[in-house]
């Protein structure tokens, strides 16, 4: 049985590797014609040359930029599958770089995606990849503050709560999970921030100095707790119901006529078995989570991912806000791979087909 | 500038919400009087928890539908002397007083989160029902048939889910984007499904009754085609149906985002329930596929859908007020909860009120819908 697996494994992973490859195409095509759609491209023509510009002025520095050239070769050309097209000066006729503030070649490159070159922010006057990789690593901070809040504390809620089926403990922990579900980030924070820093002021509303001077307590606890609360009420949900499935299952009673203590069953037999939900569901809530760091960041101005995101489709920042979406795809296909085979890894039932 | 105590503003506040107390009494009451006729309505009446959850969000429907007589402002009103004005302060003009206090546009926060339930109650099930209807109509078929129906459809929906919710708004929810066909081209789609449910399920099951078919395919088509023309086009010959392009827009967008989980979630069930004796036995006495499916499958997947349907309405509630606290959609002066926390949460350190109350009105909606879902959850497993 073993044996056979190896060859399985592969064809699995090619197979998987296949369908988030072919869903990123889509996706990003999907973004590409939704940001490239006329009242977006005036917008973004509009930011980039004055507040009065003429439609006269607009179409022609769209036509200028190269974002009325056909949309095939526009894609491909983000994609590194054609040649990425220099300016040309209208009054030298001379090739210029199309976005003098990010280097670009004067000459026809593939320079895309697949080579590694995410473009040009026109927001934030810098490369893609120089904007994107120092926000990443600062939600990066956020989410691994987040997990490590939220995680322990969903897990100890379930188990307690699941521990025994219809106690006074399972009802009470049960109101709370359910509370801390109904309860969005933009409500959480608002709550945290009015109680923790206005009335008490024991800690800061807003993360601002958390990028410059550093992560503390006082800067970071507020945005994390108030992230933490709404994804914790799901887990500990979860980790419940798990429980309890499996302190009602044969092997748990026969440990417990054995003479096992209580407590000595829970953490020998039941644990184990009783984590495997839970797991899936908390690689599932990384995409959820993304959804929080933008309400959050915006939130406590912590200049994140997500505020990168929220500030480059407010200024249809092309290329920034397709890298950006590329990212979450990304997190969102991977956890959920890592969740399959993490699901197949740990239930000795099922093994990957 | 004169206040109110504490205590007073809670009893103002009380007073001032009688038309709910009122259909409250009468709905609890009847609700006992007749449990046992009642089903598994009746049954939620049985557990603490179900009677919160019924309280909680029959107390908002009742707000949302009293809300011109509750309300003592109109939401939209500016009192200038009003401005940032604490909870309690009376307003000169009417002697009435501000319950809530003011915002920082000197209006009503209590008269705005009472109207504000009026946009959430009607967009956040709306949007759900329509998403269930679309979930149901191709989760179905994916489900029951497999194969490539399946591998398709399943991957469209996964494609929609691997997008980040945010995004998605971003992108379909922008002003420019309702100068484009897009949201009118996905509103005609998505507003298609009911109707062609309806006269799918109505047609397997009377095919062969022509005089009751023929009656129920008009009533469906007529007012199916009504609301779509209403929605649609904006072209209701009575002039009753009509929806904002924004609201349209928004609408469009929670439908497009929910109904993959609805899909998946019924494709779960039906893939489950269709290896049942019950359905091989349909397939022998020789019923069409779509008889079986909405006919044989679908009311024994009723359980669980009708749980799921509850907490996704919670779950659009929260959508819409990210929409409202993203400023995605809804006019800035609109009263919807999301919205209002939006405008109060900019002033939060130096005025709590205006945020306070709407993100409270949410919160206890959601928690509504929540501790319902969950009761009823525990009382169908009991079947």
């Amino acid at each position: 049985m073993r044996s056979n697996n190896g060859a399985d494994m592969v064809t699995f992973f090619l197979k998987r590797l296949g369908v988030m490859v072919l869903t990123m195409l889509c996706l990003t095509i999907v973004v590409f014609s939704l940001v490239n759609l006329d009242p977006n491209l005036r917008k973004l023509s509009i930011s980039q040359t004055n507040m009065r510009a003429t439609d006269v002025e607009i179409e022609s520095w769209l036509v200028n930029n190269g974002y009325r050239d056909p949309f095939i070769e526009r894609y491909g050309s983000w994609l590194g599958l054609w040649p990425r097209q220099p300016n040309i000066d209208q009054k030298t006729g001379e090739a210029v770089s199309r976005f003098k503030y990010c280097d670009d070649p004067t000459a026809p490159t593939f320079s895309g995606v697949i080579q590694g070159d995410f473009g040009c922010s026109t927001k934030f006057k810098k490369k893609v990849a120089d904007k994107l990789v120092p926000a990443l690593q600062s939600t990066g901070w956020l989410m691994f503050w987040v997990m490590a809040v939220m995680i322990p504390s969903a897990l100890v809620i379930g188990i307690l709560a699941g521990m025994r089926e219809g106690s006074r403990m399972d009802r009470s922990l049960s109101i709370v999970s359910i509370t801390s579900t109904a309860t969005p980030e933009y409500v959480s924070g608002i709550f945290f921030t009015v109680i923790f820093a206005s009335w008490l002021g024991w800690l800061n509303g807003s993360a601002a100095t958390a990028t410059s001077k550093g992560i503390t307590f006082y800067n970071f606890a507020l945005p994390v707790m108030t992230m933490a609360i709404y994804g914790m009420g799901y887990i500990a949900r979860m980790t419940r119901a798990s429980m309890v499935e499996v302190m009602t299952a044969q092997y748990i009673r026969t440990a417990r006529l054995k003479g096992m203590g209580f407590y000595a069953v829970i953490i020998k037999h039941a644990l184990r078995n009783a984590l495997i939900a839970p797991f899936t569901v908390i690689m599932l809530q990384f995409p959820w989570l993304l959804t929080g760091v933008v309400i959050v960041e915006i939130m406590f101005r912590y200049q994140g991912f997500g505020f990168t995101l929220v500030q480059a489709a407010g200024n249809n920042d092309i290329d920034l806000l397709l890298a950006c979406s590329l990212v979450s795809v990304i997190v969102v296909l991977v956890t959920q791979l890592i969740s399959d085979v993490g699901y197949a890894y740990l239930n000795p039932r099922i093994r990957v087909k | 500038m004169e206040y109110l105590s504490t205590f007073d503003i809670i009893t103002t506040t009380f007073i001032q919400l009688w038309p709910t107390w009122l259909a409250l009494i009468i709905l609890v009451a009847a609700s006992f009087a007749f449990q046992n006729q009642l089903g598994l309505y009746g049954r939620l009446f049985d557990s603490g928890v179900g009677i919160v959850g019924v309280l909680i969000v029959a107390f908002w429907i009742f707000t949302a539908i009293f809300a011109d007589i509750i309300a003592p402002f109109d939401p939209l009103d500016q009192i200038v002397v009003m401005k940032n004005k604490l909870p309690g302060a009376i307003e000169p003009g009417s002697g009435e007083a501000f319950l809530f206090g003011g915002d920082k546009l000197a209006r009503d926060v209590f008269s705005r989160v009472v109207y504000g339930s009026q946009i959430v109650l009607i967009i956040a099930p709306a949007a759900t029902i329509f998403a269930l209807m679309v979930g149901i109509s191709l989760g179905l078929p994916a489900g029951y048939y497999g194969g490539k129906t399946d591998t398709i459809l399943s991957f469209l929906a996964n494609l929609v889910l691997a997008f980040p919710v945010i995004l998605l708004f971003y992108l379909l929810v922008t002003p420019g984007i309702t100068e484009t066909p897009i949201p009118y081209a996905m509103a005609g789609l998505f507003f298609l499904f009911p109707i062609v449910f309806f006269v799918t399920l109505f047609y397997t099951r009377y095919k062969k009754r022509v005089e009751v078919l023929w009656i129920q395919l008009a009533i469906t088509l007529v007012l199916g085609g009504w609301i779509y023309a209403g929605l649609v086009f904006n072209a209701d010959p009575l002039g009753i149906i009509s929806i904002d392009p924004n609201e349209l827009n928004i609408f469009v967008a929670v439908v497009f985002a929910t109904s993959p989980a609805v899909f998946r979630i019924v494709r779960g069930l039906v893939m489950d329930i269709k290896t049942r004796d019950y359905i091989a036995a349909a397939q022998t006495r020789g019923e069409t596929p779509w008889y079986i499916m909405l006919w044989e499958i679908l009311p024994n997947a009723r359980g669980p859908l009708i749980v799921d349907a509850c907490l996704r309405i919670g779950y659009t509630t929260i959508l819409l007020g990210t929409l409202g606290y993203f400023g995605l959609g809804m006019a800035p002066e609109s009263p919807d909860w999301g919205t209002a926390i939006k405008e109060g949460s900019r002033l939060l350190r130096l005025y709590v009120h205006p945020a306070l109350f709407p993100a409270a009105a949410l919160m206890s909606f959601v928690l509504g819908l929540n501790l319902l879902a969950d009761s009823l959850r525990e009382e169908s497993m009991k079947d």
